[in-house]
This record gives structure tokens, sequence and C-alpha cells, in this order.
């Protein structure tokens, strides 16, 4: 007897059962289901389903976690040894000893992130007798990336409950919800344990407790793992010593996959050709930050800011970098695209892009805490995503309602002579 | 002034089984249904009893809440048996041909001189009428209201339908009557669609705008003609009519004889040999299904297209409106990692490893799995891609499902018929029945608001 007839038997035995949406997840995610179309309604339908949906996007993903694998142990290493003088990528990058850095760093966060989260999600659809829905699928990939690589795994587990009951599950689950989950989850990390969150001694593996070491008396010569908006928002632009094309390539500290530029770009490329996210959040985001970038160094230039400022380190970075630091090309990409929580309105998704890029910059220069403001920037516009959607619908309504004035009704025909009505104006 | 009509937003689907363009006489069915499910909205009142003989075009029962609106007899014969459902509505009417047909003598009317009571009346009396359907609610039309406007598409959008410059050929005199009389019941315009590139017979005709269409589909379809040309707002009417429905009703006008013959486009990747059949209204599918054959064991018989049609059997009869007979496999299998592979022999409306866009002239085989699981709505702006009227569609469908009347009435409910969201259900990533949802909203609607 095949697989196939196998697993039918059992999805026949566990219909109607209270573990059926368990089974059928696995069952599923085997097999395409057998179901065929209703009565009353089309009797064929297109190719893709949400399966696959998500799975174009976490193929989109799949570069920037192995990027971010290594660079996690090039980081690591460069911290104790110095940068390489001549840098090759397949020398000092694709090494198997960074490999190994990301292997035992990183897959942990992806395997722990997909492990509780899809429990929980396993949790709930039994309980309420619904199916697993696919959502999380992305989320579970995202929320690795875009951490601290030395989160501790607790930590995460916590986040991601509640990130997914809270941000996801009170709503009624995938497609319900307001927030992005996967940002619900870095904003309770980033308010629950500030301390793992920011900082100098985040970003790279190891350089916590080597700083402890220090504090300690021991004598170890390191370089701090301070992140490129970090340098810029304490005014020490100077003794950064990356250039643009590592900020680009992304071999330069951060949180885990956000720092390959690159690799974000091509990902954002494969999305736009599968038609999968919106062209227009991603241009208007983009649009958005340049603007903003331009905003703050036209106040350089006009000097109206002093050079003791404290902004005056990140207002004076060159506008177009903004883009290729930090988390802003990752949540552009990945995160401000997520159509549950964007904009659904062509041309809201216009507005909300805009101000997403708008917004992270701004905060990104004026939040003295921690420079970064894109996961809140798009939380922020998540918010407001169906106020934009409420004005774009109005316009349309606006339209129909001026339409209806010239309206042409005719009396009920009782008597046979039909006579030209100017509508009730409504 | 004509306006012509060109739109971008659609998809065209091409399947494998268009008809070849030929006719075949199609076997004279022994048994022929009137199927209720036709009739959206209407409680029928019976005329005769069951065992009762009819003539082709006899009354057999009339609207509950519309006394002078009939329902004929597609042929004369015997009523054998009224078939009910749940609280004994009546589901099918089904009449045993006599061997020699006898029709039912109406009066001819001459159409140019005939008032504009005079031809409702006929219509009524004839059980023409059913044929003139309305919107708002896509029903069949009301005749105490007055239609703004009428519109007639003659062109064939739709996956694998009748080519109607094919089956309309020869039958100008007809069309030419019914346009006649049914500009007479509107103060607005008769307005016919019809395909930019074809030969329509429908071009010759008097007293019509005639509007050319290009684009994929629904280009065809008249609700995309109406969002372009006459938008309907609350209050008002149009009618619509499909133009082989006009031949019956012109023929009627002429003669006084109801004639139930239609010619039939049987399609589908299912069928040996796809082509047109002459048959009548009602008649039994399997007459002229095994004439052409069928490739599997295991198919699906549509009364209609693939879009839009009901779903039937080989045992099942002709729909009242249906030009077309749609036959496709049944696709009750299991698909290995069917929603991660590369899919090149499904059509997709994105390029999420799927390559339906790179061969748009390709034909597909396609059947009926749902490719994937029913969610809720989670993609955004892919319905937009394939719906060129000016309304947002996933908000509608929304509206409806919530029964939030003020909102359905605002995004442009009074405009749409569920066939206009037929290609956003197909395209749909989370497999809603928005058609289904589309009915329900309308139903609502009427009943509250009328």
């Amino acid at each position: 007897m095949s697989l196939k007839s196998k697993l039918h038997e059992l999805k026949l035995k566990y219909q109607g059962k209270k573990m059926a949406p368990a089974f059928n997840a696995f069952h599923t995610f085997l097999f395409s289901p057998d179901e065929t179309t209703h009565a009353g309604g089309t009797h064929v339908k297109a190719a893709d389903d949400l399966k696959r949906t998500m799975n174009t996007v976490i193929m989109a993903l799949i570069p920037v976690l192995l990027f971010s694998m290594f660079n996690a142990g090039y980081q690591h290493y460069s911290a104790i040894n110095g940068f390489p003088a001549d840098f090759s990528v397949m020398n000092d990058f694709l090494t198997w000893d960074n490999f190994w850095i990301g292997i035992i760093k990183v897959l942990p966060l992806v395997v722990v992130s997909y492990g509780v989260g899809l429990l929980v999600e396993f949790i709930f659809a039994v309980i309420k007798g619904h199916e697993v829905e696919e959502g999380y699928l992305v989320t579970g990939m995202l929320v690795p990336l875009i951490v601290p690589i030395d989160t501790p795994l607790w930590m995460l587990s916590v986040a991601v409950v509640f990130g997914v009951v809270i941000g996801k599950e009170v709503f009624g689950g995938t497609g319900m919800n307001i927030l992005n989950p996967a940002l619900t989850i870095r904003a309770f990390l980033f308010f629950a344990y500030p301390t793992w969150m920011s900082g100098d001694k985040v970003w790279v593996y190891g350089a916590r407790e080597r700083s402890e070491e220090i504090l300690a008396g021991a004598n170890v010569d390191a370089i701090s793992g301070e992140t490129i908006l970090g340098y810029l928002a304490q005014n020490k632009g100077a003794e950064m010593t990356y250039s643009v094309s590592d900020m680009f390539f992304g071999f330069i500290p951060g949180s885990v996959g956000e720092t390959s530029a690159f690799l974000i770009l091509l990902g954002g490329l494969f999305l736009i050709y599968t038609k999968i996210a919106s062209w227009r959040i991603m241009v208007s985001a983009v649009i958005g930050s340049l603007v903003m970038g331009l905003i703050f160094n036209q106040i350089v230039d006009f000097g109206w800011i002093a050079e003791s400022s404290k902004f005056y380190g990140l207002m004076s970075f060159d506008f177009w970098k903004h883009l290729i630091v930090g988390g802003l090309a990752f949540g552009i990409v990945y995160m401000a695209t997520d159509p549950v929580t964007g904009s659904q309105t062509n041309k809201g998704k216009w507005f909300y892009g805009f101000f997403i890029g708008f917004i992270s910059v701004m905060i990104r220069v004026f939040n003295p805490a921690y420079p970064e403001g894109v996961f809140l920037a798009i939380l922020l516009m998540n918010v407001f995503a169906p106020t934009i959607d409420h004005y774009v619908i109005r316009g349309n309504i606006k339209n129909r309602m001026k339409r209806l004035k010239n309206a042409t009704i005719y009396p009920k025909d009782s008597d046979g002579k039909a006579e030209e009505l100017k509508a009730e104006t409504v | 002034m004509s306006k012509d009509i060109r739109i971008k937003k659609g998809l065209n689907i091409n399947l494998v089984g268009a008809a070849e363009q030929t006719t075949s006489k199609a076997v004279l069915s022994n048994v022929y249904a009137i199927q209720l499910s036709d009739f959206h909205g209407i409680t029928p009142k019976m005329i005769v009893k069951q065992g009762a003989e009819v003539k082709a075009g006899e009354p057999l029962f009339y609207n509950k809440n519309m006394r002078d609106m009939l329902f004929v007899s597609p042929v004369s014969g015997e009523l054998v048996e009224i078939e009910r459902g749940d609280r004994r509505r009546i589901l099918t009417l089904k009449i045993l041909a006599d061997k020699t047909q006898e029709a039912f003598a109406g009066a001819a009317l001459d159409v140019e001189k005939a008032s504009k009571g005079e031809l409702k009346a006929a219509l009524l009396k004839s059980g023409c009428w059913p044929f003139i359907k309305q919107r708002p609610y896509d029903v069949v039309a009301n005749p105490d209201a007055t239609p703004k406007s009428i519109f007639i598409s003659g062109y064939s959008s739709a996956p694998l339908q009748a080519d109607l410059d094919y089956v309309l050929q020869g039958k100008e005199k007809e069309l030419q009557a019914a346009i006649t009389a049914l500009g007479k019941l509107t103060p607005g315009k008769v307005h016919v669609a019809v395909s930019g590139s074809g030969n329509s017979p429908l071009t010759s005709l008097k007293g019509i705008e005639l509007h050319k269409v290009s684009g994929p589909h629904p280009a065809g379809l008249v609700g995309t003609h109406i969002s372009k040309l006459d938008p309907i707002n609350k209050g008002e009417t149009v009618w619509t009519v499909s133009p082989q429905d006009l031949v019956i009703i012109g023929e009627y006008l002429l003669t006084g004889k109801f004639n139930a013959e239609r010619i039939v486009a049987l399609v589908g990747s299912s069928v040996k040999a796809p082509k047109y059949y002459s048959t009548k209204i009602g008649a039994e599918i399997s007459t002229f299904l095994y004439a052409s054959g069928v490739n599997e064991e295991n198919f699906r018989v549509i009364n209609g297209d693939v879009l839009t049609g009901s779903k039937s059997k080989p045992d099942g009869f002709l729909g009242f409106y249906n030009n077309t007979v749609t036959v496709i496999p049944e696709g009750d299998d299991y698909e290995l990692f069917g929603w991660n592979k590369p899919v090149f022999n499904k059509i997709s409306a994105t390029r999420a490893l799927t390559f339906s866009w790179m061969q748009p002239k390709k034909k597909y085989e396609l059947d009926t799995n749902t490719n994937g699981e029913h969610r809720a709505f989670v993609v955004t702006g892919q319905y937009e891609e394939v719906f060129p009227m000016d309304i947002f569609p996933m908000q509608l469908l929304k509206a409806c499902m919530v029964e939030d009347l003020d909102e359905m009435e605002q995004l442009g409910l009074y405009e749409v018929a569920p066939e206009d969201f037929s290609l956003t259900e197909f395209i749909c990533i989370s497999k809603q029945p928005h058609q289904k949802i589309i009915r329900e909203g309308l139903d609502l609607l009427q009943k509250e608001i009328g």
C-alpha cells in the first residue's frame, strides 16, 4: 500500500477528531489535498495557495539566512583577531570556521523560533478546531533574523509565545492580526530585555562575555562590536573602519540577518518578480527614507545644527547610506510588505510605504537610547494602515455618490408612461 | 457615438477542448427538464398538474409574486414528474416528449407598430420574459421597472464558451425583431458589445449602440461593459439578455411560436470531439455528450463554462440560459509536495514557481482540484489585477461577509453580479468562494432594501 493511500486512510480516521488539524497540517505538507471545487463557484482554480505564497517568501529569505551564518563567525573572529588586512570573500568569509559559528549560534535561534511558534499554532488549531495556518512559516524565519545573535534562547521562546498569542491568535489567527507578529516579538524583546537588545556588546557572538572578562580584569585586546549606527549616534563616525562596500554586501555587525543589503535587494527583486510582495510598498518606502535622509542632510548643510549636537553624526550621514546600514532594507523588503498588516489598497500602499521609510529614518536619528527605528515605524504604520485604506475607499465611495446625483431613476411602470426623475440626493 | 471598450485588467484562461466549428443535430431527448435553480429567487406556482399534456410553449407555472410572468414548456409532451426538495420546494419539472411535436399557438406581433404595453404582455405571456435579466441583484427582470438601458454581450471571452459569432450566423432577422422590441422597453439605449476582431451578425443590426471590445476575460461579461459605459446607481435598473436568447424572443415575435432550439458548444479536455450541437433547452446532456465521447472515467459535467457554470451529471439537463456544456476531469487526488514544487501544467496569476506567464498562448488541461485549502483573506492587491471595474473587490466581499448593508451599497454591490467575481475567485490564494459571497450579499440586499 502506498504512502498516499495510507495517509488517506489515516485522514479519514482522524476526521472530526480533536487532533485532526494537527494531522492535516503534516498531511498537507506532504501532499496537497484531494479537495475538489464546490458547487456554486468556479470549477477550476489557479495553482497558487497560501502555502506556496509563504514558501516563496521563505525562499527569498534563505540566502539572507546563509549569509548571516557566515557573518556570525566572521564578526566573531574579527572581533578577536582584528579584521583581515586584505579581505577576500573566499578565504576570510566563506570558511567552515565561520559557518560553524553560524551553526551553533544562528541555527538554534531558527529551531527555537519555529519549534515554539508552531507549537503555539498547533495548540490553538486543535483547541479552536481550525486548520493550522501558514502565517507562522514566514514569521518563524523572520524572527531569528531580526534579533541580536547573543539573544538567549529562553528569552526568544518567551517572546515568540507572547508574539504569536497576543500578536496574532487573539485576533483570530493568520489574516486577522493588526500588528506584524515578527515585529511584535521583536518589540517585546526590546522593551522587556533592553540590555540584551542594544548597546555595543550584543551584535557579535562572544562580545558580551569578553566585556565581562575585561571588567573582571582580564587583559584581552578586542574590537568592540559596535554597529555603524551606534558609532554615528555617538558622533564617532570617524573611528569607523567599514567601507561602503562592506555596508552594502553586509560584512558588518548587526542583527543576525539584517546586514547584507545586497542579498536583501536580490530577495526583494525576487518577491517583486514573483508578484508575491507589493513593489509599491518597497518603492515608496525607499523614497520615504531618502526624503527624510535628504532633509537631515540639508539641515546639516545649512548649518542649522552644531557639530557638537548629539544628532550631528546621524544627521550628517549621507542620505542614501541609511538604506544599506541597519535594518531598514530588511524591514522594507520583508516586513513592511506583509499584506495582512499593511495597507490593502494600491493607492494606500504608496502612503503606507512612504511613511515607513520616512519615520524609520526619523526615529533612527532622534532615538537617544537605540539608533534604529524600522521596527517601530512599521508597527506604527501597521496601526495606521486601516486609516489610510479608509480614506482611499472613501474616495471611491465619494465618486459613486457623485454619480448617484445624476442617476436616471424611472418610476415603476404601472401607468405605462415613464418620466425621467432626478434621484433624491443621498 | 459608439464607444469602444478596451480593458487591460483580466486573465485569459486558455483550456484544451475548444469546440470545432461544425454543428451536429443532437439525438432527440426523451425527457426534457426545467430546473428551478436557473431562476434565482423565483417561487413557482404550478398551472398544470402532474400527468398533464402540454404543448411546446404552453405555460407550466407562473411567478408567485407576479401572476403575469409565465414559464413555458420547451417541448410538447407529458409532465411526468415534479421533483421536490426540502419543504416541498419544486426543483425540477420533467416532461416526456411526444414523438410528433406540437406548438402552442401564440400570436405574432408587428414589432414596428406594437406598443410598449403590448410587447411587454406578449413577452410575459410567451415565456420569453425570463430570458431578460436585471441588475441590481442579477435576477429575472422585474417587468414593472423601466431600465435605463439594456446590455447585450456578443463577445464570448469566458474559457471555452460557445463562440457567439458562429452560433448566431443567419439569425439576423430574429435578432433584429428582438432588438426592436427591447428598444421600445427602455427610454435609454440598447448597448451591444462585440469582439473587436470578430465578425458578429450583431454588427449589422439597427437601433443599437455598437461597441467593440478588446482585452482579456472578463472583457466579454456584460458587467464589465455596464461599468465602463453606464454604471448602475442605487435605484436604477439595467437589463441584460444573452444574444442566443434574443433569437428565441425574436422568433416568437415573428411567428408566435416559442422555439426552444439552441446551438450548444460541448467543450472541455475530457471530451473526445468537442463541437457544436443543435438541441433544445432542457434536453438531457447525455443525448449529445456520448456522441462526442469522453476521455476518462472520472469527469465532471458543467452546465455552462468552468468559471460560472453549475455542476451537473451526464443524465442532467441543459440549463435555461446555457449555451455551453463543459466536461473536465475531476481532481480528487493528492499531489506530492503540490504546494512547493514548480508548476508547469496549471494556470497562475503569480510567478511563485508557476510558469504559466511564460506561455500565454499555451492551452491547459485543468481539473477540479482546489490546489490548496480554504483560508482567511491574506494576500492583497491580486484581485485588482484581474478586476476591471472601479470597485474594491476585497472590501466589497468583506462587506458582504459581515452583512454590512451600508458598506455593500456604498462599495458598489448594485453594479455587480456573481459572475463578475468569477475571475477573482479563480485566482484567489485563500480559495474563498467569491461568487457565493456576492450571491448571498445580493440576496440580503434585495430582501432588506428591495
